[in-house]
């Protein structure tokens, strides 16, 4: 019989999306943030260049409020497939007075991330940028291109975007512009996670159900940490959670779940009522939140 | 799992995002929070039924307009189907998008307000997706809660919807009409009461039935190299690998292949994806070719079978959709990008401009602007490898790119 293991269609497209950008761009670059769409990237790209390594480095924009158990994740991942790992940090954007800290009940570093990330790309004058944002995350992102070109300030021009017809992907820019490039834009939170299960990689512990000190507010479960500014009558609890996403500690909320292996995990999202993005605390700030954070080149 | 691609196709007022956000609230795709905001926001502005629109038009302006302008993706899946619909704008001015969203999909869903019946948009939407060569089109007359559920009104443009078919260009295209009402959900996943003079299946059932390989463009096999995988390493210190894309059909070890342009001939030795070494490589799949000769190839040639030869040729002729506010002229130069493959082009001559509502040509065109539709003949200053449109959708087809402004500018079909 014909083996066909190697016919899932997105899988494909990906890693026609990552040869493309090998072969267009002059310096391109991944960007890590530890969450299970990047790791998903990694192993895409690995398969999209093997036997050689994966041709560009990895870049993490830390907003210095990451769970611990995703910088030891990424530190581990980088130093096992031997890549190149880059990090920019917002807290020194912060110390050159380049972003102001936001302060109150709800602040964090998030958005701040975008003035770190454009220095960063200025800095080794990345011309493409490979994120692993998927269309079905939310309303803004189902009009994103595969190539999404950004000026010379990373602003995005959703009325103004270049058509993508069949396979073909236009990657011609001017100096100072650069592409955002979305591999596996047509994939869905269900299909990253099923690829996960199948390919058997490994992800940070955060994603599967453990004990956690947390607190409620507005119907969400939030971490509690030194990161994470709570009132005096928002009590800590200890409970089993789980993450879906994963961002930094400020922006991310939990799942109560029992779900505490892979293939808990996968029934878990595919019984799901809620949302990826509903445990977003960033997009809760307005109907139009993700659209605005992205024209200003938030990734 | 099986991933269907769906252009879908209607003119403003139809209720193209109604219908797709009826197909995500029946299928149960629309989640909790989702279901919420649309509730939220259709109790807000004074509505009596659920507003499924809310679910898809993405951007502010739509939301504030009502409308929608650019292509929108949306997914959803049942235990069968994983399906992809690019939801794309109905206005005359927006040909571009219809046809940007057509040439990712195998199906297409044309609505037609049962009210108002076969318009002349309705001509345009059949044009594009027979000139893009979807297989398969779902006509939905849609509204027909609008229109008492009439089997008359319901017949009466299946029969106007039928006097088109007859003018079009790919004939084997299969076309089934579907009556429907989104807003109410009927036939839309779920068979309607209201309708008991309709035999058929409803849309839901009626993707979900669609055999995959039936609705693919199958041709034969062509393998662009996209890029040549050399790791230096002392493992794989020979290793010469040809990485793309196979397009149309499939390859095997032990094949004897032709490289284009230099027509040079070798064997296939292994095929990889990954790691692991496969027998054959499937239709669209992202494979590493070795080659038991070494041969120089590299980034934009091509690799297909002896005796399988595509056009090779500095010039062709085309159906051009133009998708830029500057005019295209004769004269003009551009970048063709054929595949993965750029070269050089430049305008030899504007045959006729094609209505496209089917109402005929027009030959003393000189220039073409935002969404016109035009036979179009260009020089190119190297020779690329082609197959026709109608008889490869992927190797006879290209975009084009301004010089400038390095923006797609327009999209072509090889004729």
């Amino acid at each position: 019989m014909k083996d066909t293991s190697h016919i899932n269609p997105l899988e494909n497209e990906a890693i026609y999306i990552f040869r493309e950008v090998a072969a267009q761009f002059e310096k391109p670059v991944l960007l890590f943030s530890g969450g299970k769409d990047s790791i998903t990237l990694v192993r895409l790209a690995q398969k999209a260049f093997w036997p050689a390594k994966i041709p560009f480095p990895l870049m993490h924009i830390d907003t210095g409020h990451n769970f611990p158990e995703t910088i030891e994740f990424r530190d581990r991942l980088v130093k096992e497939l031997g890549l190149e790992l880059i990090v920019r940090n917002v807290q020194d954007s912060i110390d050159a007075g380049k972003v102001k800290e936001e302060s109150g009940k709800y602040s964090s570093r998030n958005s701040l991330q975008t003035t770190t990330l454009l220095d960063a790309i200025e800095e080794f004058k990345f011309d493409a940028c490979i994120g692993g944002a998927r269309r079905d995350e939310e309303k803004a992102r189902a009009k994103e291109r595969i190539f999404s070109v950004r000026d010379d300030f990373g602003q995005w021009d959703e009325r103004n975007q270049r058509p993508e017809l069949f396979d073909m992907l236009n990657g011609q820019i001017e100096l100072g512009q650069n592409v955002r490039v979305f591999p596996i834009s047509n994939w869905t939170e269900l299909d990253v996670w099923s690829y996960i299960e199948k390919e058997e990689i490994e992800i940070p512990s955060i994603y599967f159900a453990h004990k956690r000190k947390v607190f409620l507010r507005d119907g969400l479960i939030w971490s509690h940490s030194d990161y994470v500014f709570q009132e005096d009558d928002e009590e800590v609890l200890e409970k089993m959670v789980r993450f879906r996403t994963v961002g930094d500690m400020s922006c991310t909320a939990a799942v109560f779940s029992e779900a505490a292996d892979i293939a808990s995990v996968v029934q878990e999202i595919r019984d799901s009522t809620i949302s990826e993005r509903g445990a977003r605390i960033d997009d809760k700030r307005s109907e139009a939140a993700m659209e605005k954070r992205k024209q200003q080149g938030y990734f | 799992m099986e991933v269907l691609k769906i252009a879908t196709a209607g003119s403003v007022d139809d209720g193209k995002s109604t219908l797709i956000g009826r197909l995500l609230y029946d299928t149960k795709s629309l989640t909790t929070d989702k279901l919420e905001a649309i509730e939220k926001t259709s109790k807000q502005k004074g509505y009596d039924y659920l507003d499924f629109s809310l679910a898809t038009d993405g951007l502010v302006a739509e939301r504030e307009q009502g409308i929608t302008i650019d292509v929108a993706h949306i997914y959803f899946s049942t235990a069968k189907k994983s399906y992809i619909i690019a939801d794309t704008p109905g206005h005359v001015e927006y040909t571009r998008n219809m046809v940007t969203g057509a040439s990712t999909s195998q199906t297409a869903i044309i609505l037609i307000d049962a009210r108002k019946g076969v318009i002349e948009q309705t001509n345009r939407h059949f044009f594009i997706n027979n000139l893009l060569r979807i297989k398969e089109v779902i006509v939905a007359v849609n509204k027909m809660d609008l229109v008492d559920f009439s089997e008359e009104k319901y017949n009466a443009i299946k029969e106007d919807f039928e006097t088109l078919m007859g003018k079009r260009d790919y004939q084997d295209q299969r076309i089934t009409f579907i009556p429907v009402s989104a807003l109410k959900g009927d036939n839309v996943v779920n068979k309607s009461e209201n309708t008991p003079w309709y035999k058929g299946e409803t849309l839901l059932e009626h993707l979900e039935a669609l055999d995959m390989a039936a609705v693919s463009n199958v041709g034969t096999p062509r393998f662009p190299v996209q890029y040549v995988v050399r790791p230096k390493t002392e493992e794989f210190h020979d290793f010469r690998g040809f990485a793309g894309k196979v397009y149309g059909g499939e390859l095997s070890v032990g094949d004897e292949v032709v490289a284009l342009p230099s027509q040079t001939k070798s064997r296939i030795k292994d095929i990889y994806f990954y790691d692991k070494k496969y027998q054959t490589a499937s239709r669209r799949s992202s494979v590493t070719i070795t080659l038991e000769d070494e041969i120089n190839v590299s980034r934009g040639d091509m690799l297909v079978k002896v005796g399988d030869l595509p056009t090779i040729e500095k010039e062709f002729t085309a159906t051009i959709s133009w998708m830029d506010s500057q005019q295209l002229t004769a004269g003009s130069k551009y970048v063709v990008q054929h595949g993965v493959n750029k070269v050089l082009a430049k305008v030899e001559k504007i045959h006729h401009k094609i209505h496209p509502d089917y109402s005929g040509i027009d030959e003393s065109a000189s220039a073409l602007g935002m969404n016109d539709i035009a036979q179009v003949t260009f020089k190119l200053n190297k020779p690329i490898f082609y197959d026709k449109f109608k008889n490869h959708r992927t190797n006879g087809s290209f975009i084009l790119l301004d010089t400038q402004s390095n923006n797609t500018v327009g999209a072509g079909f090889i004729s």
